[in-house]
C-alpha cells in the first residue's frame, strides 16, 4: 500500500459498468516527507475520501476490486483508508 | 519477498472494515547488508514486529496468504522478523 | 489505473485468437509517459483522454479471455484537478 494525496476527480460517462456509482479519484503518490513521488494515478474510492485527504491506496487487483464490491472487474487501485497520522520512528 | 526495516506506523480511522485491528507499518526496503534502498511501502504486520526491526515482507496477491490476511485488501504483509542474513 | 491519451491505432494481422476483433490502441500515459498498446473496452477513439487499467486485472474488462495487461476502461469527460 502507498500513501497518496487526493488531488482531483475524474469524470467519465462512458466506462466499465463496475466503475459506475463510484468516485474516481486522482491520486498523487507521496514520499514520507509528503512530497510528490511519481506520476498521478487513478483509483476508485471505497471510503468516501475527498480532495485534500491523505489516503491509503492499495495497488493490487483483488484488494481493489473487493474494496469497492466488484470481483472480476478491471480495477487495479482503490482508496481503502483515510490517514489520520503517519508516525515515523 | 524483500528485506525491509520498520520505520513508522500509519493510523487511519476511516478504512475498509477488513483492515480493522490490523497494524499498518511503514517499511523501508534494505539491501542484504542492511543499507536502505529507495522508497517505502506500507505493510500489514502479522508477526508483532517493532520499530527498527529487520523484517521479511511479501508483496502482491501472495500477501493475502499471510496469517489473518485471507480475503483482506492487503498488498503487502510482514511475515517474518529477520535474525540474520549471511552472504557467500 | 492511469490517465492516457489515445494517440494511434495498432493493426496486427497475425495475433493471438483472444485478440481477434479487439481494437488495439496506442495510448500515451499523461502527462508525458511512455506509449503503450492497450485493448479498448469502451469504444475510445483517437485524441480522447481515457483511463487505463493495468496488470492482470485488465483482462476482466472483457467477457471473453483476452491476453492483455492494459485495457482502456473509461473515456474521460473531465479531469478536475484542484490540488
Amino acid at each position: 500500500m502507498i500513501i497518496a494525496r487526493v488531488v482531483g476527480n475524474v469524470i467519465a460517462t462512458q466506462k466499465q459498468e463496475t466503475h459506475e456509482g463510484k468516485k474516481i479519484l486522482l491520486l498523487q503518490p507521496l514520499d514520507l516527507d509528503d512530497n510528490p513521488a511519481g506520476d498521478v494515478i487513478v483509483a476508485l474510492d471505497a471510503v468516501d475520501a475527498g480532495v485534500g485527504d491523505r489516503v491509503l491506496a492499495v495497488m493490487e487487483g483483488f484488494s481493489a476490486m473487493t474494496s469497492v464490491g466488484h470481483i472480476e472487474s478491471p480495477i487495479d487501485a482503490a482508496v481503502i483508508g483515510v490517514i489520520d497520522l503517519v508516525e515515523l520512528a | 519477498m524483500i528485506l525491509a526495516r520498520i520505520i513508522g506506523t500509519v493510523v487511519a480511522t476511516r478504512k475498509d472494515s477488513r483492515l480493522e485491528g490490523k497494524k499498518l507499518l511503514i517499511c523501508r526496503p534494505v539491501d542484504p547488508d542492511g543499507n536502505d534502498d529507495k522508497g517505502y511501502l506500507i505493510a500489514v504486520d502479522t508477526v508483532h514486529a517493532g520499530y527498527r526491526e529487520k523484517v521479511l515482507v511479501v508483496q502482491g496477491s501472495s500477501a493475502r496468504m499471510a496469517s489473518g490476511c485471507k480475503d483482506t485488501p492487503v498488498d503487502a504483509a510482514i511475515v517474518g522478523i529477520v535474525d540474520a542474513v549471511s552472504q557467500d | 489505473m492511469y490517465l492516457g491519451k489515445v494517440i494511434g491505432t495498432v493493426v496486427c494481422s497475425v495475433k493471438d485468437p483472444g485478440l481477434h476483433s479487439q481494437k488495439l490502441l496506442l495510448v500515451r500515459r499523461l502527462p508525458d509517459g511512455p506509449a503503450v498498446v492497450a485493448v479498448d473496452a469502451v469504444g475510445a477513439g483517437a485524441g480522447e483522454t481515457v483511463y487505463v487499467c493495468r496488470g492482470r486485472e485488465a483482462a476482466f474488462a472483457f467477457k471473453q479471455e483476452v491476453p492483455t495487461e492494459a485495457a482502456i476502461v473509461a473515456i474521460v469527460d473531465d479531469v478536475q484537478r484542484t490540488l
